[in-house]
Order: C-alpha cells, then sequence, then structure tokens
C-alpha cells in the first residue's frame, strides 16, 4: 500500500514550509498545506507513510478516542482496522497533492526562519517554515550484523496470541524484550522461544522480569542465551556468536528490542527549549504551536498529545496559522464554548481563559494553549452564596480555584475560615486521594473552577510555579486541618522545615523505638505502620494513614520515642521541628488540648495491646503477624482490598463468575492466585491504590477515582497496556469482552452455553469466529453503579470474601474479640 | 420470591444502602454465625412453636396431614421447598440490588434443617409404602444430604488452603508438566529397560484414576510410583543418571500428591451437591404427585 503515494525528488527551490514526519499530525499539516496550493514538503525517513501505525500488528483496531472531539483535517479518521486507516490515508494524501519525500531521514536542521536547510539522507532541503511532527519514538537502534534489514525482523510486539507455533528469537534483555519473550513464549501458543543476551547478566531488566524470564527458562518455555550475540540473518535462520562458537538456530520472527534513541537530543539540537529537564517534559510552545525557535513549530505527540484525533486537527491549524490564518479558532473552541455556557456574564471563550488566567494564582504561569487543555478538562461554575460546593467526608480529588468571590471552609461547628479569590480548596484530596477533609461553601455569589486530578498533576508536571504555589498551599491546610484550634499561616512559618517534605522508601523506619529527638511528622502521603518491642518481639500497634501525625508523645513528654514508626509503602512526611511545635503548642491551647487528647488514645491503645500481650500472647502475636503481612502484601496503599479467608473458601469461584456477570464477561479477580497467611488470602485483585500506579501514565486520560473511592475506567480506553504495566500486584487485564452468552434460564434449562462467569477462551473464539475485537485494559471498578455493592461479595455463599480497608482490618475491636 | 424475601430480611435496617453508604463488613463472618445466628434463632423458634403446638391442638380423630393443621404445616413445608431450591437461582442471578448470598445460605442451611420438623410433624407420623411418604424420605434424604455439605464446608475449607500453600491449581499442574519436562531430558541417557517406566509416568494423566481414587485420594495404578519403585532397586542405568532421575520422580510424586489431595478435598466438597441437587428435583416431582393426589383422590 506504500507505493500508492509515491516518493518525489527533492524540491529543487525553497518551500514555504517542510514538515518532518508523516504521521497522522504531519499527514494532516501536508494535506492542508496541498489543499492550500501553499508550497511544501513531507518528509518521511522509512519508505511509507505513518510508521508508527504501519508498523501495528496487521489488522489491529486504531480507535478514534476522544469522541467528543471533532476532527478537523482533510485527511479522513474513524475507528478501523490499520489497513482502512493506513489505505484512507493513502489515498487522502494523493487527492491533497502532498508532496512526499520517502527515505529521507533527517540529520541536521540549520539557519532561522525564511532560509532553513534542512539535511537529509536524499540531499538538502530548502525551507522557510519547520512543522516537526516525529512523535515520541524516537527510532529503534537496529540490529547491526548482516542480513539485519530482512522483513522478518521486527521491533515491538503488539499481541502474542499473533504468533503460534514459531520459531522466535528476541534479541535484547531489557524490560521490553523480557516482556515479549514471555509473552510470545505463553504454552498455548507452542512457539519456541529464544532470548539472546550479550553479556553474562539481566542489569538492565527488573528483577521481576528477569525472575518470571528464569522461571519461565527452567520450565523449558524459553531457553536463555548468554553471552550470546547474533552474527547473520536469512529467512528461516539465524547464526548466533557464542561462548562456544557460532551456532546456526531455526528462527521465523527476529524481535529486536535493543532500545531507541529518544527525539529529545535532536529536538535540542536546533535549539528548540523544553519546559523542564525531566523524561515527561515537552518542548516550549506558543499558541500556535511555535516552538522558541521561531519558524519551528512541533506538534503531535511530540507536542504532547499523544491521540490521533489531536495530532490530525493540529497539523491543519498549524498550516493555517503559517498560512496567515489568525482568526482560525482550535476545534476544542465549542467544547469550551459549553464549559463556560452556564455562567452568568458572556464572554467569549479567549476572554474567559484571559479572565481566569489573571485571576487564578495556580494558572498564572500557563500559557494560552496549555489554558485551553486544562479547560477541556476542567468545570466552571457559578455558586449562590451558601451553596455547598462539597461536603466533609465525600470522596472527591478534584481541584477548585477560585475565580470570582469567595469560599469559606468549616473546620468546626459555627467556625469557619474564609478562603479568598485567587486561591484554591479541595487539594488534599488531590494530594491524598483521600476523602474531603471539611464542607466547602460559597461565601457569596463566585463563580469555581474545578480541575480533574490528572489534569491539575498534569499542571503541576508542565507548570513549575503552579505546582510551588499548590505544594505550598497545600501544606499548610494539610497541617490546618489536622492540627486544629485555630492554627494560622503565621504560626506554621516556624515550625515547617525547609524542605518541608521528605521521601520515605517502603520499610524504612522514620523513628526507632529508644531514639532521642522530638520532631513531629506528619504523613503526606503513603502510610505507616507503628510497632512495639514487646517480649523480644515487634508488635504491631497501629496503621497510619495519609493525614495521620506521630512523634507528638515524645514532644509533650519530652521521653524517647516509645516505638517504632516505619513506612508501610513508599510515602511522603512532613517533618515539623520539635522545639518550635513545642512553642507553638504552648500559644495555641487549643491545638495542646487536641494533640494531648490523642495522644492519650493512642497511650490507652498500647497499653492495652501490652497488658493483652502478657495474657494473650498468642492473638496478640497473630494480631501482630497478620498486620505485618497485610503490609507486606502491599495493602498499605490500598484502601479497599478484598479479603478471603480461607477457613470458610470452598473454593466455588462463585466470587469470580459473579464478577463476570455483573461487569461485560470477564472476572477481574483471580480468587485462587495470590500470597496466604494464617488463611487469610489476599487474591488478586484491585485495592483501589491510594495513589493508583495505574493513573500515572494513561494517555486517553479514562482512569479515575469514582465517588466511593473506586478506581474505575470510563470507556475510551485506547488499549496501549500502560496501566497494567505499571500496577504493581497485576490486577489488570488486557482483554476484549467475549460476545453475549444465552441467559441463565436457557442455560439451566437445556445446558446450552458457558453458563455464569466468565466464558471459556474457546467458546468464544468459536461465538466470534474471524472477527478480532480490540483489547482493553479491564479491571475492578468496586461495582460502581450497582446498587447492592461489589457482586463479588454478595455472591460469596460462605461469608469468605469481604472488602475492607486496611485501617478497617486492623482495628482494635479485632484484638479486643480475639484476645478478649 | 426473591423480592419478597430481600424485603424480610432488610427489614428496614438495611434499606438505606445506597452507593454513598454500601454495606461493609469489617471482619469476615461465616454463613453459619451469620448475623448472630439469626436464621438458627427463627428456625429453632419454629420448630419448638411447631412441637408445643402439636401437643396443645386438638384434632379428631388424629394428628393426620389433612387435617386443617396438617394443610397448614403441608403448605408451609412445600413453600419452604420451593425457596431452598431457589437458592440454585439466586447464586447464579447476578442481580444488582443487594442481596448476600451468604444471608442466604445461612437462611437456607437452618429453614432446611427445620424442615425435618415441619415435614415430619406435617405426617403425623403416618408413614406407609405410598407416594407421600416417599416424598417425605426424599426430604429427609435431601436434608442429610445438606447436613454433610454443612459438616463439610465448615470442616474442609481449611485443609484445602493449608494443603495448596498458595499454589493454584494451574500451577500445580504446570509444576508437573516442568518435573515431566525435565524428566523427559533427565531419562535420555538412561537404558530402554530403565526408560520404559519412566516414559509410562511421563505419558500419566494427573486427572485419570477414576471417582473412588479422586475421593480416597489413592492412586494404586500411579505410574509414577511405579516407576519410582522400578528405579529405585538396582538398575541397569548408569548410577548417577538414574539418581537424577530417580530425584526427579520423587520431585514428582511430591507434586502429585498435592495436586491429588486438592482434587480430593475439592471433589468432597463439592461430591453432594450431585446427590443433593437431583434428590431435589426428584422430592418436586414427588412432591407434585404428593399434592395432586391429596386433592384429587383423598
Amino acid at each position: 500500500m506504500s507505493d500508492k503515494v509515491p516518493s518525489q525528488p527533492i524540491p529543487a527551490d525553497m518551500v514555504k514550509v517542510a514538515i518532518i514526519g508523516s504521521g497522522p499530525a504531519g499527514l494532516s499539516a501536508a494535506s492542508r498545506a496541498g489543499q492550500l496550493g501553499m508550497s511544501h514538503v513531507l518528509i518521511e525517513k522509512t519508505d511509507h507513510l505513518s510508521d508508527t501505525i504501519y508498523k501495528y500488528q496487521k489488522g489491529k483496531r486504531v480507535l478514534a478516542t476522544p469522541d467528543r472531539l471533532d476532527l478537523r483535517s482533510d485527511c479522513r479518521f474513524a475507528e478501523g482496522a490499520r489497513e482502512y486507516i493506513l489505505g484512507n490515508w493513502d489515498d487522502d494524501a494523493n487527492a491533497n497533492k502532498v508532496y512526499v519525500v520517502k527515505e529521507a531521514e533527517v540529520t541536521e536542521v540549520t539557519g532561522q526562519q525564511g532560509a532553513f536547510e534542512i539535511k537529509t539522507a536524499k540531499g538538502v532541503i530548502k525551507a522557510e517554515n519547520i512543522v516537526l511532527a516525529i512523535g515520541t519514538q524516537g527510532n529503534p537502534n537496529r540490529m547491526r550484523c548482516p542480513g539485519n534489514d530482512l522483513p522478518h525482523i521486527i521491533y515491538t510486539v503488539d499481541d502474542p496470541e499473533d504468533f503460534k507455533d514459531k520459531h522466535i528469537t528476541v534479541v535484547g534483555s531489557g524490560d521490553a524484550g523480557i516482556e515479549n519473550a514471555l509473552g510470545v513464549a505463553e504454552e498455548a501458543l507452542e512457539n519456541t522461544v529464544t532470548i539472546l543476551n550479550r553479556s553474562k547478566d539481566f542489569a538492565r531488566a527488573k528483577a521481576k522480569n528477569v525472575s518470571d524470564m528464569m522461571e519461565a527458562g527452567e520450565n523449558g518455555f524459553m531457553s536463555i542465551r548468554t553471552e550470546t550475540q547474533p552474527k547473520m540473518v536469512e529467512p528461516g535462520w539465524l547464526t548466533l556468536e557464542t561462548p562456544t562458537g557460532d551456532e546456526k538456530i531455526q528462527c521465523d520472527v527476529i524481535v529486536a528490542r535493543l532500545g531507541s534513541v529518544a527525539p529529545r537530543g535532536f529536538v535540542e539540537s536546533m535549539g528548540i527549549e523544553f519546559t523542564g529537564p525531566d523524561r515527561e517534559a515537552f518542548p516550549k510552545l506558543s499558541p500556535t504551536f511555535e516552538s522558541t525557535v521561531p519558524g519551528i513549530f512541533v506538534i503531535g505527540a511530540l507536542a504532547g498529545y499523544p491521540l490521533i484525533k489531536h495530532c490530525m486537527n493540529q497539523g491543519y491549524d498549524v498550516v493555517e496559522f503559517i498560512n496567515g490564518n489568525k482568526d482560525l479558532t482550535p476545534a476544542d473552541e465549542k467544547d469550551l464554548a459549553a464549559i463556560f455556557e452556564n455562567l452568568p456574564q458572556k464572554k467569549s471563550v479567549s476572554e474567559w481563559l484571559e479572565y481566569l488566567r489573571t485571576r487564578i494564582r495556580i494558572f498564572a504561569d500557563v500559557s494560552p494553549l496549555q489554558m485551553r487543555e486544562f479547560m477541556l478538562d476542567s468545570k466552571v461554575a457559578y455558586y449562590r452564596k451558601g451553596d455547598v460546593v462539597f461536603e466533609a467526608n465525600e470522596p472527591g480529588s478534584s481541584l477548585f480555584a477560585i475565580a470570582d468571590g469567595h469560599a469559606v471552609v468549616e473546620i468546626g461547628p459555627d467556625m469557619t475560615v474564609p478562603i479568598e479569590q485567587g486561591s484554591i480548596f479541595g487539594e488534599v484530596g488531590l494530594i491524598s486521594g483521600r476523602k474531603r477533609g471539611a464542607t466547602i461553601r460559597a461565601g457569596e455569589d463566585s463563580i469555581f473552577v474545578e480541575v480533574s486530578r490528572t489534569a491539575a498533576l498534569k499542571l503541576m508536571a508542565a507548570v513549575p510555579g503552579a505546582k510551588r504555589v499548590i505544594e505550598r498551599i497545600s501544606l499548610e491546610r494539610q497541617l490546618m486541618q489536622i492540627f486544629k484550634g485555630g492554627l494560622t499561616v503565621e504560626d506554621l512559618a516556624p515550625i515547617v522545615e525547609d524542605p518541608a517534605i521528605q521521601r520515605v522508601p517502603a520499610g524504612k523506619v522514620v523513628l526507632a523505638e529508644g531514639d532521642e529527638g522530638d520532631d513531629v511528622y506528619v504523613i503526606r502521603s503513603g502510610s505507616m505502620v507503628v510497632e512495639k518491642d514487646i517480649g523480644g518481639k515487634p508488635i504491631f500497634l497501629r496503621y497510619l494513614p495519609a493525614g495521620s501525625f506521630f512523634g507528638e508523645m515524645a514532644v509533650l513528654s519530652g521521653a524517647a520515642r516509645n516505638a517504632t514508626v516505619k513506612a508501610a509503602v513508599a510515602s511522603e512526611v512532613i517533618r515539623l521541628k520539635g522545639e518550635e511545635f513545642k512553642a507553638m503548642l504552648a500559644k495555641r491551647p487549643r491545638v495542646r488540648e487536641a494533640t494531648e487528647a490523642a495522644v492519650a488514645e493512642r497511650a490507652a491503645m498500647n497499653d492495652f495491646i501490652e497488658s493483652r500481650k502478657a495474657s494473650y500472647s498468642s492473638a496478640v502475636d497473630l494480631y501482630s503477624d497478620t498486620a505485618s503481612f497485610i503490609m507486606k502484601e502491599g495493602l498499605g496503599e490500598a484502601t479497599d482490598a478484598l479479603l478471603i479467608d480461607e477457613n470458610l473458601c470452598v473454593g466455588c469461584d462463585n466470587c469470580e463468575k459473579a464478577c463476570a456477570d455483573s461487569h461485560e464477561g470477564l472476572s477481574r479477580l483471580d480468587r485462587e492466585a495470590g500470597k496466604t497467611f494464617a488463611h487469610l488470602h489476599v487474591p488478586t485483585s484491585c485495592r483501589h491504590c491510594e495513589h493508583p500506579h495505574c493513573m500515572a501514565d494513561c494517555p486517553p486520560n479514562v482512569i479515575h477515582r469514582g465517588p466511593d473511592g473506586e478506581v474505575f475506567m470510563e470507556p475510551g480506553c485506547i488499549g496501549c497496556g500502560n496501566c497494567m504495566r505499571n500496577c504493581p500486584y497485576g490486577v489488570i487485564r488486557m482483554e476484549a469482552a467475549p460476545p453475549e452468552k444465552p441467559s441463565l434460564i436457557r442455560w439451566l434449562l437445556t445446558g446450552f452455553g458457558p453458563g455464569p462467569g466468565e466464558p471459556s477462551p474457546k467458546w468464544t473464539k468459536k461465538k466470534l469466529g474471524e472477527e478480532k475485537p480490540k483489547k482493553i485494559a479491564v479491571k475492578c471498578d468496586m461495582c460502581k453503579g450497582i446498587a447492592g455493592g461489589p457482586a463479588c461479595v454478595r455472591a460469596c455463599p460462605t461469608g469468605a470474601a469481604i472488602r475492607v480497608s486496611p485501617e478497617e482490618f486492623l482495628s482494635i475491636a479485632r484484638l479486643e474479640e480475639d484476645a478478649g | 420470591m426473591a423480592s419478597l424475601f430481600s424485603n424480610l430480611f432488610r427489614g428496614g435496617r438495611r434499606s438505606k444502602a445506597t452507593q454513598t453508604e454500601r454495606v461493609r463488613e469489617r471482619r469476615h463472618e461465616g454463613f453459619l454465625r451469620y448475623a448472630n445466628f439469626r436464621w438458627a434463632k427463627i428456625s429453632g423458634g419454629l420448630c419448638l412453636l411447631i412441637i408445643v403446638s402439636y401437643a396443645l391442638v386438638d384434632v379428631t380423630p388424629r394428628h393426620n396431614g389433612g387435617s386443617w393443621y396438617g394443610y397448614t404445616l403441608g403448605t408451609l413445608g412445600a413453600g419452604l421447598i420451593l425457596w431452598l431450591t431457589a437458592l440454585g437461582y439466586r447464586k447464579r442471578k447476578m442481580t444488582s440490588d443487594y442481596w448476600s448470598l451468604k444471608a442466604w445460605t445461612s437462611a437456607h442451611v437452618y429453614l432446611g434443617l427445620s424442615l425435618m420438623v415441619i415435614g415430619t410433624w406435617h405426617t403425623g407420623f403416618q408413614l406407609g409404602w405410598n407416594v407421600h411418604t416417599l416424598a417425605w424420605a426424599l426430604m429427609m434424604l435431601v436434608i442429610l444430604s445438606g447436613l454433610y455439605g454443612i459438616v463439610v464446608y465448615a470442616t474442609l475449607p481449611q485443609a484445602l488452603s493449608n494443603n495448596r500453600d498458595e499454589m493454584t491449581q494451574m500451577q500445580m499442574l504446570e509444576a508437573i508438566r516442568a518435573f515431566d519436562r525435565q524428566l523427559h531430558s533427565a531419562a535420555q541417557p538412561l537404558t530402554p529397560q530403565d526408560t520404559a517406566p519412566v516414559l509410562k509416568a511421563l505419558d500419566e494423566d494427573p486427572f485419570a484414576g477414576g471417582i473412588g481414587a479422586r475421593l480416597s485420594g489413592r492412586y494404586r495404578n500411579c505410574a509414577t510410583a511405579a516407576a519410582l519403585h522400578a528405579l529405585a532397586g538396582t538398575g541397569t542405568s548408569d548410577p548417577e543418571a538414574r539418581e537424577k532421575v530417580v530425584g526427579l520422580l520423587k520431585q514428582k510424586q511430591a507434586a502429585l500428591g498435592r495436586l491429588r489431595q486438592h482434587l480430593k478435598i475439592r471433589a468432597l466438597l463439592e461430591i453432594w451437591l450431585y446427590v443433593h441437587v437431583p434428590l431435589t428435583f426428584a422430592l418436586i416431582a414427588a412432591l407434585s404427585a404428593h399434592i395432586i393426589s391429596v386433592f384429587f383422590y383423598w
């Protein structure tokens, strides 16, 4: 199909715009230029258009998300198979008279606006403007041996199930190589898999991947060849250079995972600045996508927009801008207009954006382009005086900013604190993912902006100024909320260390029993466990979720630390200086009272456990060991986990069946898998982490925390698998929903169909025939929207399954019942 | 039936279970202890009521199924039987409203046991060789098989958990397959005479052996045990190679032992359902015959 758009010679004259990269963004830009009759050249390094999508597996479905965004391009794009989309684009490129130069990898760009010189593999191209649309994939490092250009060498494995009964050699033993090898080595696929490693050990890969690979090796699923590298590639065969001489093995497919060169270096070599030094940073851009080098425009994934539709719209827009179109409103204009629609004042979208930008502190450093992006993920609402924005203990993780008017926080009965215009609220939920700490109302007729957690995190990553403001405010607020009683920002200034926030890796001891010291700590994120040495054994005393403080006993008593506090999961603590804290307590008697009350309660609990330890040693030990087990299983970061009592579980798997039948036919839990201690079993099932790892990198941003604290996915998953890889607990599956089953009654009466629960892959396959639906991420949503609550728990016939948070499960009531 | 039951069970207390205020339990509580033995108390009270009222109510000429008292008990019993049967449907039908299968099981168990009193007292202790007594006998058999179920549900899960030791059934099978693969290559240097029993062990299907072996956990024709026996004595092969194979066979046998124990416990946990459920349907058939004959021919 790549021949449908023939490659042209290098243009002799200066063109108005040279577009580097022929992906969705570049192609759309070139098409617009072609339609406008603008002199242009589209430069592609390979011999086909849109290499990233070209390299997708045959028949792979490409999704057209986000749905709400309109496509504005001279090229067509709708959900469909890879071939359909590429075919359309080839036709569109011809129809739009796109001038494309293929196999012309760009090596260097010199000159300035009006006279750029682009050195390519085919010669020098002169252009007035440049549009960079090279994506973020970079160039995969290629094999260096003879035969490295053969077509059976691939650089990605999209779906391991596309390979069956093949001899596959994976070259490269980083994480990507090992994961691909493990994928294709799945027993049912009957592949013969070999993985090659140039050196002796697998130093570049994660320990988990290495151990999985070794296990697969021991079980005979793959052969692991160390100190071995490819020497020559021939169709069907691969010659290896091994420590004991050359060896020729059968090989139908080579998966080369040798890393890639990220495009950043190339981009920076043109003089383009990035927003920061970290990996997530993007080039600095103007509202018209112009970089810090005049005349060079950056669009697409490289500009921070990984979705195809965004890329195509930007391609169109950027050429319009270059063509001098100043009135073009972006494609998202109507979506933004809808966001501002219900406000009492009438302003244009750009006036609103400017209004918010100048009136809200965290938006001060945000560029107009970023502003549009953030507002799309946000809501703006008008509140009348006294309207409740949210209530205490309501779940919620969004951030609110005050554009007009002011808000009041109800910190106690008949006690309120105002928050002024320009400031923010709701930031605690943003950082800890926990429930709202206080009720907030509008103090007068006001306009508040609600920014979703993901948009706010993106904002903090992209705009350092916004990050500083949010962190400082949230720190002060968190402290004021924890130490109630009229504490002010002025009180806090001398107490808080600088830098205030310490990171604590999981398992690290923050305070050791017997230590001297009087600093007080507040858990900003993560959680801690408190242990005390009783009778020569560390005994679990309590679990401290985010938002708790510790170390206060020593401040009040002046004695040494009476228990050990260590991080249950990777956490952040705020360290408060002991002396100054004490001085503050003297000044604020109500804070002192509250702190003393907390100390008394904790001391009473410690005494209770110590006294029970003497008389009911085994019950206390069991409680303590159970707590340690639960923490070891990573439940310290859970907000709601499925726990199975194996004294009750008869292994009927009704939980899994109920899960599958309550959703679209797929179970999101694996009952049997997972660790067990004292018959307490932690199955493979989502724990709805406080800081969900799955949310960290979701390109279409569809993973959210819902009103019951559940972490769920809304429709729109593009099937990239990032969340599955990021989840340390392996609870996310990539799977396509099976077809509709015959009804339960019909199955009961006739036995026809697969019955309750997830249908067998065999049945699904038979039913689907040739169709290959898109696999998307599937995870527990805690039965969101199902009135009865989690189906796994409701459907357990014996009461073996419950869903709890660690603090509920490890409550002192448990020990009281056990120890009498 | 389902809604009737859930209303009864909710009793208004739970009607507030909404999206934001879900019913949550902090501790594991088995179906027998459910709600502080609520259904045991209800069912015990019901039995007591029947026994006492039976003694107090004067039915002439004597207590029998055909008296107003007998009809009351009979209707109650028949209704209960149908409702108890509905558990099989409830268990599989994942409707979205609030219900707890544990509560259903608890009620099923205790109300099912109360049928012994309801059914027997309904007969007025008039038993004979007829369809009416057949229904009663089938009911008693269903209850007895259910009693077995209660006992195994209460006692075996722990053994199941201990035996599997964090392994899943798939992993157990996988472990056996892994030993097979290692055996396959380790047995290469053996003499044909020694290889034969090893090959037999490799061909062994871990699931074969029939229902008797499955339930007892004893596999008399176990090829792995036979191979171990054959090679443990004096073999004809190189001692070092043989030792390696013997070691692997021992490991495989241990893995097989775990799997067989696992399958045994699971079979014991399930086998009674193959009696309980068909007998229930036989009971419903006999019950229908009993009711029809009573109304048409009495």
